[in-house]
């Protein structure tokens, strides 16, 4: 079988800081992947890595079996265009710290925004299929409202729904809990249950230990750029082999 | 009470026996500045050298219509070519290729630091430059030839002056409006697949128009009477049709009055039209659009009038 995600000693420097240096993961379908560690360690980057919003410095990287950015010819990596590059991050979902909702449309437009630009879908369609969407995250009495007059959880919430819309093989969450106040945490995560459910495939940065636990199939703990233990959530968050880990994990938990 | 209208400013409630605040220096005011308006009227009105009957027989005259009509087919048509010059080099100035971002950058230099007068001039002299103007390949064969002169006639002379200046200014404008909209957007535009181009027209501009739209109304204003500027190369707009006028019969006041009494009317249409398309733009956000700030009542009036309905 494809792994969904692989990665092959990917290294990653802005100037003169190493921010991944030689990270090897591999995520299979409809595992959900849970992704711990220090502040600075990396792993948003090694998220954006996934979906090329960073670009790597060596070594590959693949989402379903295809080589993330570039064209390999021979020896040679050739960079994918702009509509190419599209077209395989159209197939990745990503879901934000800090939502990134577009704020000059309601929270409907918003999911419907990707099926009608970039996959060309008649309105109409994207429409009903909009309204599904966000009647499965729970929202659908706040579809013709602005962000800005959404709770935290509210705006995750849609964000989720409008990365589903271009239904993605794959979603990536960046801390998706992180931002919200404490009695928000839930509802999202409760969305993330579903998701994981249905058979996504997910890996997901998080500090939220208990969903970790409950809904992660693997976990990876990052530190300094480096995958330091990987295993079940289980295996590492009880019995953490490396002195890092436990060093970690004594003060979250 | 109404709904508070969703995307818009949430009226503010108080409760209904609430006592306002008295404000008794603004009453002062507003009477000192009462006696000062009448004063003025009075002597507008009774001052014979004011000449409303001038004003009157040539406000609505055909050579002040057909100045009019220069002033805003020139102001129109410079700010279309302006806005969308000022699009272009914007995004040449913020792109990542160094040849495009330099050949904008080298633009906005030329144009914003040499006077209009100047530019219009050349605009107008380039035949003196280039009696001929051919389409071909650089050093080989020439396909076509036109006659410098012809293809440029005075009215294009203007438009090329004032359109491509405006373009230098409102490029700084767009600039500034699409690097003050977050960089998250773009990425998350950009994780749903949209390309550079998608994620400018559906997601950046449309944010950037907030902070583009005053500015740039400012500058259509502006340039309503800047297009007085084309008489230095013969051209003729609404000032220049009255300064004709008052060089043959000395009625220097009451024409002025006429130019600045259109002047005067076309800003004001322009003022609302901005009101509007700044509403239509500021969807979303927290505070919503300023109020019409042009025929706004002041707040503490739109109490007292709201408190004599109940
Ligand atoms: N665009 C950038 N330019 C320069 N340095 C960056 C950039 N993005 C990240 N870094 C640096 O890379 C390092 C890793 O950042 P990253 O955001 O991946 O960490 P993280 O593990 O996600 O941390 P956190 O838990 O705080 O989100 C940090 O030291 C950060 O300062
Ligand atoms: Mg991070």
């Amino acid at each position: 079988m494809t792994p969904m995600v692989e990665a092959r000693e990917v290294c990653k420097s802005f100037g003169p800081t190493r921010v991944l240096r030689g990270v090897d993961l591999v995520v299979q379908p409809a595992e959900v992947n849970c992704v711990i560690g220090p502040s600075g360690s990396g792993k948003s980057t090694l998220l954006r890595c996934i979906n090329h919003l960073e670009t790597i410095d060596t070594g590959r990287l693949w989402v379903d079996g295809e080589l993330m950015g570039y064209r390999e010819s021979g020896e040679k990596l050739y960079k994918l265009h702009d509509a190419e590059l599209g077209r395989q991050r159209r197939d990745i979902g990503m879901v934000f710290q800090r939502f990134n909702l577009f704020p000059h449309r309601t929270a409907l437009e918003n999911v419907m925004e990707a099926p009608v630009v970039v996959r060309g879908e008649k309105k109409t369609t994207a429409r009903e299929q909009a309204a599904e969407l966000l009647e499965r995250v729970g929202l659908s009495d706040r579809a013709h409202i602005y962000p800005n007059q959404l709770s935290g959880g509210q705006q995750q919430r849609v964000a989720i729904a409008r990365a589903l819309a271009m239904k993605p093989r794959l979603m990536l969450f960046d801390e998706p809990t992180s931002a919200l106040d404490p009695e928000l945490v839930g509802e999202v995560l409760d969305v993330m249950r579903g998701l994981a459910q249905d058979g996504m495939t997910m890996v997901v940065v998080t500090h939220e230990m208990g969903f970790a636990r409950e809904v992660g199939d693997s976990l990876v703990f990052m530190d300094d750029g480096r995958i330091v233990e990987s295993g079940t959530p289980f295996e590492v968050l009880t019995n953490p082999r490396e002195a890092r880990t436990q060093i970690f994990l004594s003060k979250v938990l | 009470m109404t709904e508070p209208t969703i995307g818009q400013r949430t009226s503010r409630t108080e409760p209904r026996d609430a006592v306002p605040v008295r404000h008794p220096g603004r009453w002062v005011a507003i009477a000192v500045l009462a006696v000062l308006a009448a004063m003025l009227v009075n002597t507008v009105l009774t001052n014979e050298n004011f000449r409303w009957d001038v004003v009157g027989e040539y406000l609505l005259s055909e050579p002040v219509l057909n100045g009019l009509k220069n002033t805003l087919l020139l102001t129109v048509l410079s700010m279309v070519i302006g806005i969308a010059g000022g699009i272009g080099l914007a995004v040449m100035r913020l792109s990542p290729n160094p040849v495009l971002s330099s050949v904008a950058a080298l633009y906005i230099w030329v144009f914003r630091g040499t006077p209009l007068i100047a530019q219009l001039l050349f605009w107008n002299f380039l035949s003196a430059l280039y009696p001929f103007v051919s389409l071909g390949v650089p050093f080989g064969p020439e396909f076509v030839v036109f006659d410098t002169n012809q293809l440029i006639n005075q009215f294009a002379a203007c438009l090329l002056g004032l359109g491509l200046n405006e373009a230098a200014y409102m490029s700084e404008i767009v600039r500034g409006g699409i690097q003050s909209v977050d960089h998250g957007q773009t990425e998350a535009a950009g994780a749903l697949g949209m390309t550079r181009t998608q994620t400018l027209r559906r997601v950046v501009l449309p944010q950037a128009m907030r902070v583009i739209i005053p500015p740039t109304g400012n500058e259509t204003i502006s340039m309503l009477k800047t297009t007085s500027l084309v008489v230095v190369i013969g051209y003729f707009e609404l000032l220049t049709s009255v300064q004709r006028i008052y060089s043959t019969n000395f009625q220097t006041i009451p024409l002025l009055i006429v130019a600045a009494a259109w002047y005067l009317a076309l800003t004001s249409i322009l003022s609302v039209g901005q009101v509007f398309v700044e509403r239509r733009f500021g969807r979303g956000v927290a505070s919503g659009p300023p109020g019409p700030s042009l025929f706004q009542m002041p707040s503490f009036l739109a109490q007292r009038s709201s408190e004599g309905t109940r």
